[in-house]
């Protein structure tokens, strides 16, 4: 036991001082930081008035229509060749032309810039003049512009997660699914990373011949078991730094954005302007609120207990099989021939996921998250939507038991392959060593 | 004994390994096990290390059946050399040891002895990658012994050592043995075998051919042949033996082979000599080993 344990360490600490190791730690949490920090600390830091002139040769438009908090307009009157030729240089970003014949056609209004001209910009005329012509339109039908308002009406349902007891959860099936996709694809990567790196290590040793020393002090399976557990606690390691550092990098980003946010809110003198921004908000509710809503209402310390289950008997299931192909090879180049036999299942739970993440209650799905080989992924999958407990207690005992056969079986290769040299070896063999004595 | 291996069989899927061995190592000696390239000696070092179980037979150590308590008494330098490549000597040094059951403390200082007895105190920090071959052949030999174990095995120990390093060596095996250890020692280099060993078992295609004290073998060997050194002339044919060779020299002593008749003793022999010739030396001559191994060996092909 106690041999087990310095094994564990040595393969700890040799990965954990690697420069790797903390290079994939810190630049992790920092990317996903950056992410949604950058957008808010642009948009922050934008704050150029753009200057547009609006040639109306409608004559509809009044100087009030022309409002947007970033865009100054500014209507003229005149020849529209001369102002084409002037507009750049008195610093106008660009030059709207409303025709006369707009209420007839949709597409009478021109916009020259010297640049391309920026969506935001574009959309904002766009808006204004859909808006004006509507409010035109309307009035020639005779409906007032507060039947129209009143008719406005925007319908968002809500979710709610009924359990057995009768208890009811407020959820949110989107954020749900950005939730679970996320989690099922950080467990497929995370699988085949250390999976590897199991793999890599067994043929580091086997191909350095350090090995027969080894194994002349310590059972070949406590070595492999010492390894695979070692690999797998650096994997924990990372998603702990991963997890606290996000959190940790979120929480200062927000703290040091928010008096800015705020100042940006209360500068808006227009109080209109500030209702419709509200109202704005809460009708497009953003992704990342969606994934907050989801965390508040599900129970996050289940998750995050389930994912590190998951994480950890599913590596340690695969992993033990990419131990045992290792130690059939001498090369990673010659591995290749092998792994595709584990990654198989993998690619395929990854795959059975994108069914799980549209239904995660249809049978597929059900069965993907009870077989121990697909359970890992289609479970962390379909946790974020509610799953019977009895379901999940179940489809941990099978992953365990399934931990158990694949690291008894790959054991049995194991032994005999590391001390297998100069020898090219088939399916048929390794299957033949399962069954070797002694 | 130190070492028994009694009636041991191995049998891999398509050949046998061992064919009933049985071998006796005595305590405190040097032990040579011979025998040509896969004749069955890793398969017998693997069962006596544990990492691999015979079919039938068994091993005892010291009296008692072989088990993994006795693992930590036994050190094994294996033919195929390595060791972390990335990993520090010191760090490298410390887990291995400790792997044999070493506490941290004890593991520490018993290599900074080692350190500065083969001075290489300044390897401590460095990467094995940085090391020449040679001096990674001396970091694993100290990884070998640090535990001070029973029995030492060392396959092929002087492979890739320069001839002082070697001799280095060679001076740490005896003194090892010195301090009381027994060594198993694999070897194909029979002069070694000459220098070092007390006692041999040399296997050939899975079995014990030859087995015994070195002098005990060699005095098996002996053909009653004699070495001359002499001045005149000798007669081809005598009644008391043969003259196998003469090797002509620049000055008027020559040396001869003879081999005595048999039921012929030493002094007639002499005798006769005299009468011909002016004698200077006369010496028996010892079989080497290799003259052994080599008549074992091809002998035992060609009954095959």
């Amino acid at each position: 036991m106690n041999k087990i344990l310095l094994i564990i360490q040595r393969e700890y600490v040799t990965r954990v001082q690697k420069k790797s190791f903390w290079i994939a730690s810190l630049l992790a949490p920092f990317l996903i930081t950056a992410i949604y920090a950058i957008p808010i600390w642009l948009a922050l830091r934008d704050k150029e008035v753009k200057r547009v002139e609006v040639l109306d040769q409608s004559a509809m438009f009044e100087a009030k229509d022309f409002t947007d908090r970033e865009i100054q307009y500014q209507l003229i009157t005149g020849d529209l060749e001369t102002y084409k030729k002037t507009f750049a240089k008195q610093g106008f970003s660009a030059l709207v032309v409303v025709k006369k014949n707009i209420l007839e056609d949709p597409r009478a209004v021109q916009i020259f810039s010297e640049k391309n001209v920026s969506l935001p910009l574009k959309s904002s005329i766009e808006g204004i003049v859909q808006n004006k012509i509507r409010a035109v339109l309307m009035e020639k039908a005779g409906i007032s512009e507060k039947v129209y308002a009143d008719t406005q009406v925007d319908i968002s349902g809500e979710t709610i997660t009924v359990s057995e007891q009768g208890k009811e959860t407020s959820s949110s099936s989107g954020g749900a699914m950005i939730l679970a996709g996320v989690m099922g694809f950080i467990l497929y990567l995370t699988l085949l990373l250390y999976g590897s790196q199991v793999m890599n290590g067994v043929i580091e040793e086997k191909s350095s011949r350090i090995i027969e020393v080894i194994i002349s002090s310590v059972k070949p399976y406590q070595l492999m078991l010492g390894k695979i557990l070692g690999v797998g606690l650096v994997g924990l390691t990372q998603f702990l730094l991963w997890i606290v550092l996000t959190i940790g990098l979120s929480r200062v980003t927000s703290a040091l954005y928010q008096p800015e946010v705020k100042k940006e809110v209360r500068s808006i003198k227009d109080k209109k302007v500030q209702e419709a921004v509200k109202e704005v908000d809460k009708s497009d509710i953003s992704p990342m609120e969606e994934v907050s809503k989801v965390l508040a209402s599900t129970n996050i310390p289940l998750v995050i207990g389930c994912f590190m289950f998951y994480f950890f008997f599913g590596y340690l299931l695969y992993s033990s099989l990419f131990a045992a192909i290792g130690s059939a090879v001498e090369s990673s180049t010659e591995a290749q021939q092998f792994t595709f036999i584990v990654m198989i299942p993998i690619i395929i739970s990854f795959l059975m996921a994108q069914y799980t993440l549209q239904d995660p209650d249809s049978s597929v799905a059900i069965w993907a998250s009870m077989i121990p080989f697909t359970s890992p992924i289609n479970m962390m999958v379909r946790l974020p939507y509610g799953v019977p407990t009895g379901e999940l207690i179940g489809s941990m005992i099978l992953l365990v038991l399934g931990f158990l056969a694949c690291s008894w079986v790959s054991a049995r290769i194991y032994r005999v392959g590391i001390l297998m040299y100069g020898k090219k070896v088939s399916f048929k063999e390794l299957s033949k060593w399962i069954f070797y004595k002694g | 004994m130190i070492l028994s291996i009694q009636d041991v069989v191995k049998t891999y899927a398509e050949h046998i390994a061992l064919d009933h061995v049985s071998v006796d190592v005595p305590k405190g000696h040097i032990f040579g096990l011979l025998g040509p390239n896969g004749a069955g000696k890793t398969s017998l070092i693997r069962i006596i290390t544990q990492i691999t179980a015979p079919d039938s037979g068994r091993v005892l150590f010291d009296g008692a059946p072989l088990s993994e308590r006795h693992v930590n008494d036994i050190g094994y330098l294996p033919e195929e050399r390595g060791l972390y490549k990335k990993m520090k000597v010191g760090e490298q040094l410390m887990y291995l040891a400790q792997l044999k059951g070493m506490s941290r403390a004890e593991a520490q200082s018993k290599l900074k002895d080692w350190f500065i007895r083969l001075d290489i105190k300044d390897w401590w920090n460095k990467p094995v990658d940085d090391l020449s071959k040679g001096m990674q052949q001396k970091t694993q030999f100290i990884a070998t012994v640090v535990h001070e174990p029973a029995l030492l095995i060392l396959d092929e120990p002087f492979s890739g050592f320069d001839p002082i390093n070697a001799n280095m060596l060679k001076d740490e095996i005896l003194a090892i043995r010195d301090r009381g250890t027994t060594i198993l020692f694999s070897t194909h280099r029979m002069e070694s075998v000459e220098e070092l060993c007390d006692g041999i078992a040399l296997i050939n295609h899975a079995n014990v051919v030859l087995t015994g004290e070195k002098k005990e073998v060699q005095n098996r060997f002996k053909k009653n042949e004699f070495e001359v050194s002499f001045v005149g002339e000798l007669p081809g044919e005598t009644s008391s033996f043969d003259l196998l060779g003469m090797e002509s020299s620049q000055d008027n002593r020559r040396k001869a082979r003879i081999k005595l008749h048999e039921k012929v003793r030493i002094n007639e022999a002499l005798g006769e000599l005299i009468q011909h010739v002016d004698v200077y030396a006369f010496q028996e001559i010892i079989p080497s080993f290799n003259d052994i191994f080599i008549e074992v060996v091809s002998q035992k092909n060609k009954k095959k």
